[in-house]
């Protein structure tokens, strides 16, 4: 049973007629080239796919694709495209947050996710808003510390 | 800008591209005319195949197995040993040996398919464990005693003599269990026929590698192969020789179809069908002194090889290379054994084989000093290998050894010695230590007789500057530190220096990336071609310059005897670590981790912090919440939510220190040091935890439901250590 669905990502509209059960963690990737939006375990425990969903974070491969009908969706090619989201990437950038990177998209909607929120956080605010994440590559101490300098330099951004 | 400063810290290139999603995982080609593949595996340990039902195939699926194999083609993949089936065919020796491939061009439809291919055994009994293998359980299957492969190395007085005359003599034995990479993008792999050459795509560490392994399966040239690495979403030795075990079934898929061919794993076939750290028993038999001073030692090393030697023996040398860890005791003897058992073969995994056996002996030591009442570091401190000082393999350390100095950085940090005063056993706190060390690149003359890297740069008439070697960027920050390298020499901007992921037909094969041997070895390469090309560059529009590996002179090495120089130059560690213990539930807090590592000169500060970081961290969860259990050959632990790996709230944040000792033959004095910071963490845990808790700890991992049971029913500290018989 296929249906239209129809939503918002990236600021613009789209609709896409499939089962509204598909993951939508595979037509963000195939139907829409998401590519940024990283499967790394099928369960909604490594994090690797965060997006937004009407701001609010959570992992589309426990998602299926009717429950973003009339919905807001954000990936991190679109969070990245607005100067908070490249404020983070620049900062994850000089910071050495990255290394694999497989687990930084997802990293990256989670820092904007928590700054968005509480533009001020204390380390332990961030390990809490990145603990949905897993890197294995990082030990996690550059990325918060890059989140920190995210904050610090995008000050006004996040506060407006 | 150029980089005067080498350890100055520059922007990762692959950064921004990584950040924002831009950059491609070979999970993110679209492939579109290329087939979808899926292993077909054993789910028995052992046993021979009756028959293989396979359901109704719809035209443009495919079977294939190794009765597709052309004449003059081999059922191997040639790894170190050449003995890994590249398809199990009349028997299965461990769950998850590959059986066959099916391909086909809907996912869904292939997926359906796979459910219904019904495989009939007759089961024979498995041996899993290292003591069933070394009994034969249900009979030999390698070389008639289950003994994949074993060395022996001894030094000094004969430790037998020794222990004739030892005040006390005592046994222990220490293990450490499986260990999982979980790297964050799962394998994957395309191949297709184009013109005349097979063409891989492939998230791999050693594209060549992967060449000359699967080469003979169709019994053609590895230069009829070309890989071409994708950006590689960490490894950890994970993708070292793993690749080739999708690789060689996708090759025979390709040649069979004539199609396009890719596989990507899905999680828990990652962690399911996917090689581990080797599962580990050191059983050490010391001679002491009536003071607890040590005055032989001995030890049998035993690894879990699995069903396959494959790379093993390298693995296991390295293991017995490193038991001594940085001591030097005055006599000393140790025998290693890889064992065969029914589950899926070990490989490599960051720090190949040496973290096994350097928990083995920290641990030890601290037992040691514990039975008699004394401090771990007081002990230890007694026999650090200086400069100089004779190598378990009667070969001497050429570097200064600054472990003095890094202990002072890492006591005034952590304040270790007050904590150990006031923190008594069992009082809920602790504080551990631990020392570490790790040969860089390849064993003895291996880098020379074996590896014989080389290296290519080219100057473009527009001043661009590209570099060309096999190594490749997993995550460890090489795209960055190789061109970092050239551009010092040159002193050109870094962003005229092009590096791209590598592509056997285009680059000169450098060797492996493994062994933290790429910046050591390839980056002094490097360097050096750049040092012969900086005149050239200002003068001439256009030329190459190849370097090839040389080995210092003066440094034997004898690999029939396991004699001479294992490495000459090694990196340096210690760790310290402090827990706290929660006395009703048995849950351990870490309040803080202090390190320092000399690994030469720093090539790339923050690089070398965020890898420090990493390794550390991987080394704490290989000694606590990673268990991974095998039962009757079977993984029990299949996904990220019970194979529990470091969150952002597990650890605090490390504080990290280094000693600068530039290394004679590395580029601008570097060593390697990607594997150095995983060795030494779990031993200083361990040691933190078990004073924490007042008992002792001779096994990992070593999560809350077993420091509970230690609790209650665990052995005392000062308890004495068994005699030896």
């Amino acid at each position: 049973m296929e249906k239209t669905i129809s939503f918002k990502l990236n600021g613009r509209d789209v609709s896409i007629t499939r089962n509204p059960l598909s993951r939508l963690l595979d037509v963000l990737r195939d139907d829409f080239g998401m590519h940024g939006v990283k499967e790394g375990c099928s369960e909604g425990e490594c994090g690797a796919c965060s997006i937004l969903l009407n701001g609010r974070m959570v992992t589309p491969c426990l998602i299926p694709l009717g429950a973003a009908d009339g919905q807001e969706i954000m990936t991190v090619e679109g969070i990245s495209a607005t100067p908070e989201g490249d404020c983070v990437v620049q900062a994850f950038a000089d910071g050495g947050a990255v290394q694999c990177g497989f687990c930084i998209p997802g990293m990256v909607v989670a820092a904007y996710s928590l700054l968005k929120k509480n533009p001020d956080p204390t380390d332990e605010d961030i390990r809490l808003g990145i603990s949905g994440n897993l890197c294995r590559c990082t030990g996690y101490d550059l990325i918060v510390e890059s989140i920190k300098l995210a904050a610090r330099r995008g000050r006004d951004l996040w506060k407006k | 800008m150029t980089t005067d400063d080498i350890s100055k810290s520059v922007r990762r290139i692959d950064a921004v591209s990584k950040s924002n999603g831009s950059i491609k995982y070979m999970c993110d080609y679209e492939l579109p005319d290329y087939l979808w593949a899926r292993l077909v595996r054993s789910s028995i340990p052992r046993g021979t195949i009756r028959e293989i039902h396979l359901p109704d195939l719809p035209e443009g699926y495919r079977f294939v197995s190794a009765r597709d194999i052309p004449a003059g083609g081999q059922n191997q993949l040639s790894m170190i040993a050449n003995d890994w089936r590249c398809f199990a065919d009349g028997d299965v020796r461990y769950v998850g040996e590959t059986i066959g491939i099916l391909c086909g061009p809907d996912k869904t439809v292939l997926e359906d398919l796979y459910e219904k291919i019904k495989i009939d055994y007759e089961e024979a009994e498995c041996a899993v464990t290292i003591d069933e293998g070394l009994a034969c359980k249900g009979g030999a299957f390698v070389n008639g005693d289950n003994i994949h492969c074993r060395l022996k190395l001894e030094k000094g007085e004969n430790v037998d003599d020794v222990f004739a005359r030892a005040d006390k003599v005592v046994e222990e034995t220490v293990e450490t269990g499986y260990q999982e990479h979980v790297y964050l993008e799962t394998n994957a792999a395309a191949c297709k026929k184009i013109g005349s050459k097979y063409q891989f795509l492939a998230s791999c560490q050693c594209p060549f590698y992967i060449r000359k392994s699967v080469a003979p399966i169709l019994g053609i040239k590895p230069e009829d192969i070309v890989v071409q690495q994708t950006t590689t979403g960490g490894a950890f030795g994970g993708k070292e020789h793993f690749p080739d075990v999708l690789c060689g079934p996708l090759l025979l898929a390709a040649y069979v179809t004539g199609r396009g061919v890719k596989i990507v794993f899905d999680r828990e076939e990652d962690i399911e069908f996917s090689v581990k750290r080797h599962p580990s028993k050191v059983v050490f038999k010391t001679a002491l002194d009536r003071n607890g001073d040590i005055l032989a030692m001995d030890s049998k090393v035993y690894y879990n090889v699995g069903a396959y030697l494959a790379s093993s023996f390298v693995v296991l040398q390295r293991g017995c290379f490193h038991v001594a860890g940085c001591y030097e005791f005055p006599s000393f003897r140790t025998e290693g054994f890889g064992v065969a058992t029914n589950t899926f073969p070990s490989c490599a995994f960051r720090g190949f084989g040496a973290p096994q056996t350097l928990f083995a002996v920290e641990t030890h030591m601290c037992h040691i000093a514990e039975m008699y009442g004394r401090d771990p570091l007081e002990l230890k401190s007694k026999y650090f290998i200086k400069q100089g000082g004779v190598t378990s393999t009667n070969g001497r350390v050429v570097e200064r050894v600054m472990i003095p100095e890094m202990l002072e950085q890492v006591l005034v940090a952590s304040d270790y010695c007050r904590k150990a005063r006031e923190y008594k056993p069992g009082s809920g706190r602790g504080i551990g230590i631990s020392f570490y060390n790790h040969g860089g690149a390849f064993t003895g003359n291996g880098e020379s007789a074996i590896i014989k890297a080389r290296f290519r740069l080219k100057k473009y008439k527009d001043g661009h500057v590209e570099l060309f070697c096999g190594q490749t960027e997993m995550g460890q920050g090489f795209h960055t530190i190789l061109p970092k390298i050239a551009a010092h020499v040159l002193e050109i901007p870094r962003e005229m220096v092009i590096f791209d992921d590598p592509n056997t037909d285009r680059v000169p094969d450098s060797g492996p990336t493994a062994a933290s041997r790429s910046t050591m070895i390839v980056g002094y390469l490097c360097e050096k071609a750049a040092k012969l090309a900086k005149e050239r560059y200002k003068t001439e529009d256009e030329f190459e310059i190849e370097t090839q590996y040389e080995h210092p002179e003066g440094y034997p090495w004898d690999q029939s005897s396991f004699q001479g120089y294992a490495y000459i130059g090694y990196g340096w560690g210690v760790c310290a670590v402090e827990v706290e213990v929660d006395p009703c539930t048995g849950e351990v807090t870490t309040l803080g981790v202090w390190s320092s590592h000399d690994c030469g000169r720093l090539i790339d500060e923050l690089i070398v912090h965020g890898q420090t970081n990493g390794g550390i961290m991987q080394g704490l969860g290989w000694a606590s919440t990673e268990v991974l259990d095998n039962v009757k050959g079977h993984f029990k632990q299949t996904s990220i939510s019970d194979y529990i790996i470091p969150t952002s709230m597990d650890y605090p944040k490390q504080e990290c220190f280094y000693v600068d000792n530039p290394y004679q033959w590395g580029p601008s004095g570097a060593k390697g040091m990607g594997e150095l910071v995983f060795n030494g963490s779990a031993a200083a845990y361990i040691d933190a935890l078990s004073r924490a808790i007042g008992k002792r700890i001779s096994s990992i991992p070593c999560p809350t439901e077993r420091v509970m049971d230690l609790m209650l029913h665990g052995e005392g500290l000062d308890s004495a250590l068994n005699a030896a018989h």
